[in-house]
């Protein structure tokens, strides 16, 4: 081939290169108004006066919205709220979710009425269950639990009142749970049943093979399930909001909530913006470290 | 030492009977393939053996020993299956050692133990790869080494060849053959293949239906099958089945009818009363190109397939059968042409209306 024969094929390359970012465009273009347009004005926002109660003091603030919220003792506490909240789901979800997954591998009768229920509460809206929660299950004076402590000679616990963020995670918990069981139990089934008979030849008993040939296979579902999780329970509100409203104090209050303390209970637009890049750094800390462990599982 | 004993073996899932009572004994230090098409139960007998399934009746001795509830991991056996099984996040050296890890031997022990089998199976300097980094042959091997380690009194394979491609299928055939002689272990060997069962076994046991058909060395099976099946299944290509019926008995031999193509004058054999109908079963070996006048079998060729070292003739006999010869490589004999076939008496298979073999009285 000559050189004279090449040179066409370039240009139409070329060509096409300007095609596809013609077509690529679109997207990138909505990307970015959908995405850094409401960052850039949130970021103008934080640095602004900007409370609805007080129209009339408007202007540049400096850091002033970031000095008032970074000494709000309020801010740490639903920081630390919210990592509690995200750890805590994660581990009872994850946890629990292996081993139903594992149990409902197995034949056993009704299994298949069983795992239609344990699938119903993902399909319940979380406003809903968290109402359920609170009313019917952790009410002090009718609700179920109350119930069974009162049948036992107990006396009842006030849930929301002595431990709000545990109920809290309770919640959530039976929420994600079978999200959980249902990804980690597709994992189960797609494990090679060769493999497990090999183990099983190789001397390894029932524990051996979850320890060493499920719980391996299982990894990739885990942090996929793991990722999915932490991107919906950083954003945790209605449960919260349905429930406890934050409190007692601050004592249930997360981030999201937080913010909606800031911008719709205190009109203040510019703290409540801080709050949200606040939210942001928590993410992408959260984010950096999941990609960190699990990333690696997901290039397999 | 080790033996493996099958007593009356029968296994059912639920209403359906796959392994229908099995007697076999399974001598030291030899290698048995098992054979037979595919849903003849070979791999299911194998799997009853390792105790990956539970015998429904019957009796499973290793060395004299009964093992129907002895547990797969104490049976002293290894399977290497048919996907490898290969653990896909442990490296070779640690899928080798899984199971000396299970039973507690200790780290410098099992560095060496694993070392040694790589030795044999030329898996050195793999010892640090994951399964995902291998060709499908060093898979094959390290599946190999995983059974070579644990040290077993007998080595089951299931159909270890058949994700290979050609070529390299060959090259593990003559590789485990070696490496039976190598270890001296005894070896039972699943497979579809006839040509795997031929070349590796010093006995094979042809399965049909969960039925034993027949078991012998492969030349004992190549020469005397005892029936029409595994007439037809051991040998490539296989055999030629021709229609006939006893004319005429003598003293000197007998005449057999072959319909449209003529008749044939066979040496006498037993059991054959006049009017019998018959099956001839010749080889491609012993079915030669003839003249009009030494024979009137006609037949019209219809493929050649041209071998280097020979070629098989496909053709169409006069009465209907389709046929094949092995002949010459040079051999001119071009498609659509007409030729007369020889069927060298003293190779001439006789099987009944029941598919059952009549033995012959060879000329010799």
């Amino acid at each position: 081939m000559t050189a004279s024969s090449i040179q066409p094929e370039n240009d139409v390359s070329w060509r096409d290169t300007v095609a596809q970012s013609a077509l690529r465009l679109p997207a990138i273009v909505s990307l970015f108004i959908w995405s850094i347009v409401p960052l850039l004005m949130t970021i103008w926002f934080s640095f602004r006066r900007y409370n609805l109660m007080e129209p009339e003091r408007t202007g540049f603030d400096g850091v002033g919205n970031y000095r008032y919220l970074l000494s709000d003792p309020s801010l740490t506490s639903a920081i630390g709220n919210t990592v509690l909240l995200v750890c805590s789901v994660l581990v009872i979800t994850i946890g629990l979710g292996t081993l139903l997954a594992v149990l409902y591998d197995q034949e056993f009768f009704g299994r298949g009425i069983a795992r239609v229920l344990v699938l119903a509460p993902f399909f319940i809206m979380p406003t809903v269950s968290a109402l359920l929660w609170k009313n019917m299950m952790m009410h002090p004076d009718y609700g179920f639990l109350a119930f069974l402590m009162r049948s036992v000679g107990l006396k009842p616990v006030d849930w929301f009142a002595v431990a709000p963020l545990t109920s809290i995670i309770i919640i959530v918990s039976w929420q994600w749970l079978p999200f959980a069981v249902l990804t980690l139990l597709t994992a189960v089934q797609s494990l090679d049943s060769e493999r497990k008979e090999a183990a099983r030849m190789d001397g390894a008993n029932a524990f051996n093979i979850f320890r060493y040939i499920l719980l391996p296979h299982l990894e990739r579902a885990i942090s996929a399930t793991v990722m999915i999780e932490t991107i919906f329970l950083l954003g945790i509100f209605a449960e919260i909001y349905v429930t406890t409203s934050g409190g007692p104090g601050f004592a249930s209050t997360n981030l999201s909530f937080l913010i909606y303390r800031y911008a719709l209970l205190e009109y203040d637009i510019g703290g409540a913006s801080v709050a949200g890049l606040v939210a942001i750094v928590l993410a992408n800390i959260l984010a950096f470290f999941l990609m960190r462990s699990f990333a690696r599982n997901l290039d397999v | 030492m080790a033996t493996v004993k099958l007593v009356e073996i029968r296994k059912a899932f639920d209403a359906t009977e796959i392994i229908k009572g099995v007697d076999l004994t399974i001598h030291d230090r030899e290698l048995t393939v098992f054979v037979g098409p595919s849903g003849c139960g070979k791999s299911t007998l194998l799997r009853l053996i390792a105790g990956l399934e539970e015998i429904t009746s019957g009796d499973l001795f290793i060395d004299g020993q009964r093992v129907n509830d002895v547990p797969p991991a104490r049976r002293g056996l290894a399977l290497v299956f048919q996907s490898y099984a290969l653990y896909p996040h442990m490296n070779v050296e640690e899928n080798m050692s899984f199971s000396l890890k299970i039973a507690g031997v200790d780290r410098d022990e099992r560095k060496r133990i694993v070392l040694d089998a790589a030795r044999i199976l030329n898996l050195e300097t793999y010892l640090d790869r994951k399964p995902k980094e291998l060709s499908g042959g060093q898979r094959q091997r390290v599946a190999i080494g995983r059974a070579i380690v644990r040290n077993p009194r007998v080595f089951l394979f299931d159909e270890p060849l058949s994700n290979l491609d050609a070529a390299l299928r060959v090259r593990m055939r003559l590789e485990l053959t070696k490496l039976h002689h190598q270890l001296g272990a005894t070896m039972i060997y699943v497979t579809h293949d006839q040509v795997e069962a031929m070349t590796m076994a010093d006995r094979i046991v042809v399965l049909r239906a969960g039925v034993v058909e027949q078991v012998g060395t492969p030349m004992d099976l190549y020469h005397h099958p005892r029936n029409l099946f595994v007439a037809g299944f051991i040998g490539s290509p296989r055999m030629n089945f021709l229609e006939a019926t006893v004319q005429q008995i003598g003293p000197t031999g007998a005449v057999l009818d072959l319909g449209q193509a003529g008749e044939l004058h066979v040496p006498s054999f037993e059991h054959a009363p006049q009017g019998k109908k018959l099956t001839i079963g010749i080889r491609p070996e012993h079915l030669t190109l003839a003249t009009p006048a030494q024979s009137s079998l006609s037949a019209q060729v219809q493929v050649v397939e041209h071998l280097g070292s020979e070629s098989y003739v496909y053709v169409q006999a006069i009465s209907g059968e389709s046929l094949v010869l092995r002949v010459n490589g040079e051999t001119t004999v071009r498609p659509d042409q007409e030729v007369h076939l020889n069927l060298n008496p003293s190779f001439l298979h006789f099987f009944d209306a029941n598919g059952d073999a009549i033995p012959a009285k060879r000329l010799s």
